[in-house]
């Protein structure tokens, strides 16, 4: 599927190509039995970037995250770590911090000996230690809790106290495992600016796994999207939001419409309709799923011309739902048959065309807005 | 190797193996040796050599008699030939034992050791003869003149094969112990958790008073060996009994003793497993169960029961194979009741036939284990049913109930007290029943036979290493188990090692000691008859319990611990030693006060392995019985229990102290 042209070659990358690869991984294969976890993954990571592997549970990128910490090894494959092959090296050898979901945070030593850990029993004087914890602590901007136990914590400093020793002995990768999935949503996106800033004051590469969307989509620099142990697509938030490569990235961040049709002379149609979508490589008579997000569609009073303009779709409104800063609305139109489109519409909007339950209007799906794969894919 | 072998060409990536690595394996590899040693090749020592028998094959045996000049050698004849033609020996004279002798000169019945006729002799088939102490295994013939001939003595020959079971099976009497054993084991089994129930549900669904009083009771016979109750029966109904009326004629020597004993020593074991069931009850079921306006009586059948039943089922079992591999208890009150475990006694004590002993351990081992595996499978089933959202049940005063509920565990409070308060009085008493006053003469072991107060020092000393040592052991073994990541293998093996002992019953493990630490060619033979091999024996015997409770203390570990302090480039053992450690520090206490008591009261582990040095005071109480010295085994007996409560006391403050430093961050 990563085969498929995809329709936006011609739109360079927002951030420059990596040319300095801090991280790479070469063909990783994981295999459990009969199940395959990772399947021949290949990816590129420059110093200093924020990665985030996205997807949906069961889709590999835990088992990668653990592959690259050495706490599982890959089955086949390398990983390349700073020049340095690390792909046999046993976890203790590698260099990177690591958090957990959990915290792991060890119940029984102060928050200041957490953070100590991993700097005691290295030859460093005591009074170094002391500051650095004190440093820390100051960074992740808990400094008067130093001598209080992890369980008199709230979630969100639990995390940040695992952030804080993570990060103590300066290990060249960190490594986020869901950190944040554990905590109420308030804390999670307070807490989701705080890593970001603190990983752009270190500079510290960073890979991020996550079954979030919203999370990946604001704090990476660049997402690398997996289901069923391959990679789909590795671009910026907003490459994979504006162009998925794949049905599953389209559907999997955001929201999208979905509606079967058929490549037909050169055209897309839904059922009378043609649409004028910028898709090359579909060959004629192919089975195609064309996909519109809900706020890429644009409202226009009904039209009334004998052949409707190309793009422009006839629908009544068949159900309303008040999101508070927009419309959700549900249109039905006897080109799309059963399946209903869903359609966010501004407020300004809705007052401007006067759009309620049964209002009939005109609908705009914009060419370089449509989306359409070719089906089965 | 994994499917990726016909997925994808090459080897499968494997980590190197840094330091920690190495240690972990190699302490993982000690205790798995330790449990090879210690439990398995005994174990399989035993179960062959109650596959051997030992006899004297004559037909392996060729001679040749000469005249009187010495020479002029007559035809070659077996022995099986002379001893057919003289009748001489029936084959039950030729059963015999690994030592057993058989002198040449028998067959020959013009035998003169001043004649100057000569011998000559062969064996076949590998079978061996002495020439005084020396061993001679020859197939072609050797000359002896009449004096040496004299000092020839055959030596019996290995046969392998089910002939000891065999025996043992058409013996009516042995047999008979088999539906003995199982009869008292059902019965106490029946009695014992019927008890335990009401004693739990008592405690758990009530609003009555001394609740805590009455744990602490039902908690006592732990604290004392098995031949306790016994003792305070005998004092109570037995010949010069106090109560002996009550039995209306019946003797307590024989079944109803054992059974009346029993249900005291299992009754503790029970409660706790029963206790544990009824406490996971969710408040929320009642309420719902209320709501339908259910009757108590359909509460107690469609909430209660259902959600206590595993706990039941396991606590049968563990009754069940207390009972049936328990010795001195049937030692002491049996009479002339046969069970399993007095023939094990009677068979390696009484008659040194080692083999017929193994044959009644590996009888013994059936149904402890089949005891022991449908257990396992129940465990399994039984998924938590305390979810972390559950209300835990609070009983509601209900005066009626209350009173009974305190009635019923008033009487079995009583029935404890009374057996143990029998004791400590027989124990103080001059001459049972005759003269009551108070005296400390029994306490003068040294002029008993049993070992004296040497025993109770050994016993100390037994019970400290036990702790000490067995926790050392116990607790490694189970983080290398929980925490070892690689081989599901090896870490499989491992655990099923650790669970075996829970099955074999402490006789059996003792015998099996003997086999296999008694052996000359064994370079452990060392040990035999030390206090090490006591100490060995006690810890592995008692090996499971101690397993199972770290294991659950470990599992409540967050698992990333290890990854979190790998990643920071720190040895396993620093985290080990100052988190794993301290987190689990009251599970490691209790497995050491576990230890530390069972090592007082055992004594089946321990009565085939402890020699003249090392007697023990549980052993001396079984003695001292045995000679008739019962007040003094009744006062051995208190002093066990005195040390145990005394351990518990110190065991208890010790938590608390400990706790109060480790443990700061439990609280909020």
């Amino acid at each position: 599927m990563n085969a498929m042209t995809s329709p936006n070659l011609s739109i360079q990358p927002e951030t420059p190509p990596v040319t300095d690869d801090y991280l790479r991984i070469e063909n990783l294969w994981k295999i459990y039995g009969e199940f395959a976890a990772l399947r021949d993954v290949s990816l590129r990571i420059g110093k200093g970037e924020f990665i985030c592997f996205l997807g949906p549970s069961g889709c590999g990128k835990t088992t990668l995250l653990r592959a690259i910490a050495g706490l599982d090894p890959q089955t086949r494959g390398h990983i390349l770590q700073d020049g340095r092959d690390i792909s046999n090296l046993p976890a203790s050898k590698r260099d990177y911090g690591i958090v957990f979901q959990s915290y792991a945070l060890f119940p029984n030593l102060t928050v200041a000996k957490n953070v100590a850990f991993g700097l005691e029993n290295t030859g460093r004087p005591k009074a170094e230690i002391t500051k650095r914890v004190a440093e820390l602590l100051e960074l992740v901007g808990l400094p008067d809790k130093a001598n209080r136990y992890p369980s008199q914590l709230s979630g969100g400093q639990q995390q940040r106290i695992a952030l804080a020793r993570s990060i103590a002995i300066n290990p060249g990768l960190l490594l986020l495992d869901e950190p944040l999935s554990a905590l109420d949503a308030k804390v999670r996106v307070h807490l989701r600016h705080e890593i970001k800033e603190l990983q752009r004051k270190l500079g510290v590469t960073t890979i991020m796994v996550t079954h979030d969307q919203e999370e990946a989509l604001s704090m990476a620099d660049r997402i690398v999207v997996m289901n069923h142990g391959v990679i789909e697509q590795i671009g910026t938030p907003t490459e994979i939001y504006r162009h998925p490569t794949t049905l599953f990235v389209a559907d999997f961040i955001g929201e999208t419409n979905r509606i079967a049709s058929h490549y037909k002379q050169g055209a897309v149609t839904l059922g009378s309709l043609v649409l004028n979508t910028e898709v090359p490589g579909l060959t004629d008579g192919q089975a195609v799923m064309v996909a519109i997000r809900p706020e890429d569609i644009l409202p226009h009073s009904a039209g009334h011309e004998a052949v409707p303009k190309p793009n422009h779709l006839p629908v009544t409104i068949s159900a309303q739902e008040f999101l508070g800063s927009s419309w959700r609305m549900h249109l039905r139109s006897a080109e799309l048959g059963e399946t209903p489109l869903v359609a966010n519409f501004s407020m300004n909007a809705v007052r401007r065309l006067d759009l309620s339950e049964g209002s009939k209007l005109t609908v705009e799906l914009p060419a370089e807005r449509v989306l359409v794969f070719p089906k089965g894919a | 190797m994994s499917a990726a072998d016909w997925i994808l060409p090459g080897r499968d990536v494997t980590l190197k193996i840094d330091r920690d690595g190495l240690i972990k394996r190699g302490f993982m590899l000690v205790i798995a040796l330790y449990l090879i040693v210690a439990l398995a090749l005994p174990l399989y020592t035993m179960l062959s050599k109650s596959f051997v028998t030992y006899g004297f094959d004559l037909a392996r045996y060729e001679f040749q008699v000469s005249d009187e000049t010495g020479g002029n050698f007559g035809p070659p004849t077996t022995a099986a030939a002379l001893n057919a033609t003289l009748s001489r020996f029936g084959p039950d004279d030729l059963r015999t034992s690994s030592e057993g002798r058989l002198s040449v000169i028998e067959l020959f019945p013009n035998f003169s050791f001043r004649s100057p006729v000569k011998y000559r002799m062969r064996a076949l088939d590998g079978a061996s003869w002495l020439v005084g102490l020396d061993l001679v295994k020859a197939a072609d013939w050797q000359e002896y003149d009449s004096n040496t001939f004299r000092r020839i003595n055959l030596r019996p020959s290995t046969t392998v094969g089910m002939q000891n079971y065999t025996a043992y099976f058409s013996n009516p009497a042995l047999f008979r112990s088999i539906e003995n054993s199982l009869f008292i084991a059902l019965v106490s089994t029946v009695l014992t958790v019927s008890f335990a129930f009401g004693f739990a549900y008592a405690i758990s669904r009530s609003c009555m008073r001394f609740k805590g009083a009455m744990k602490l009771i039902a908690m006592m016979p732990i604290l004392v060996p098995s031949l306790l109750p016994g003792i305070a029966l005998v004092y109570l109904f037995g010949n010069q009994g106090l109560l002996k009326d009550l039995l209306m004629g019946h003797s307590i020597y024989g079944p109803l003793g054992i059974v009346i004993g029993s249900v005291f020593f299992t009754f503790p074991h029970a409660l706790i497993i029963i206790s544990t069931a009824l406490a996971i009850a969710d408040q929320r079921q009642y309420e719902a169960a209320d709501a339908l306006r259910a009757s108590r009586w359909r509460i107690f059948w469609t909430v209660t029961i259902p959600g206590a039943r595993y706990g039941l089922i396991s606590a049968a079992f563990v009754t069940f194979t207390l009972v049936i591999t328990d010795f001195g208890l049937p030692k002491v009150i049996g009479g002339q009741y046969s069970v399993l475990a007095i023939d094990i006694y009677k068979q390696v004590i009484g008659q040194q036939n080692f083999e017929m002993g193994a044959v009644v351990s590996v009888i013994l081992l059936i149904p402890a284990v089949l005891a022991f595996v449908i257990d396992r499978q129940v465990q399994k089933k039984q998924v938590s049913q305390l979810s972390a959202r559950s209300v835990p049940y609070e009983p509601k005063p209900n005066p009626g109930f209350d009173v009974l509920c305190l009635g019923w565990c008033g009487l079995v409070a009583g029935f404890i007290l009374l057996m143990i308060g029998t004791c400590q009085l027989a124990a103080l008493v001059n001459f049972w029943p005759y003269d009551m006053s108070l005296s400390l003469k029994n306490f003068a072991f040294d002029k008993m036979d049993g070992g004296g107060w040497s025993a109770y020092w050994n016993s100390i000393q037994l019970a400290a290493l036990t702790a000490v040592i067995g926790t050392v052991v116990v607790f490694t073994g189970a983080y290398m188990v929980e925490k070892l990541d690689g081989s599901y293998f090896a870490r499989g093996l491992f655990q099923f090692l650790a669970m075996l002992p829970m099955a074999v019953p402490g006789m059996v493990l003792g015998l099996a000691y003997i086999f296999f630490f008694n052996n000359p060619v064994n370079p452990l033979n060392v040990i035999y008859g030390t206090m090490a091999i006591l100490v060995v024996s006690t810890v592995t015997h008692f090996y499971t319990v101690g397993h199972l409770t770290a294991l659950t203390a470990l599992k409540q570990i967050d698992p990333e611990f290890e990854s979190v302090a790998t990643s920071m480039r720190q040895p396993f053992w620093r985290l080990f030693g100052r988190v794993t450690v301290p987190i689990c520090m009251p599970a490691i206490l209790d497995i050491m006060i576990y230890l530390f008591v069972n090592a007082m009261t055992t004594v089946s582990a321990v009565v085939f392995i402890y020699s003249s040095q090392t007697a023990l005071a549980s052993i001396a109480v079984l003695n001292m019985d045995d000679a008739g010295d019962i007040a003094p085994a009744a006062a051995m007996g208190m002093m066990i229990f005195y040390t145990n409560v005394a351990a518990r006391l110190l065991h208890m403050a010790l938590s608390h102290g400990l706790l109060r430093r480790t443990q700061a961050w439990r609280v909020r």
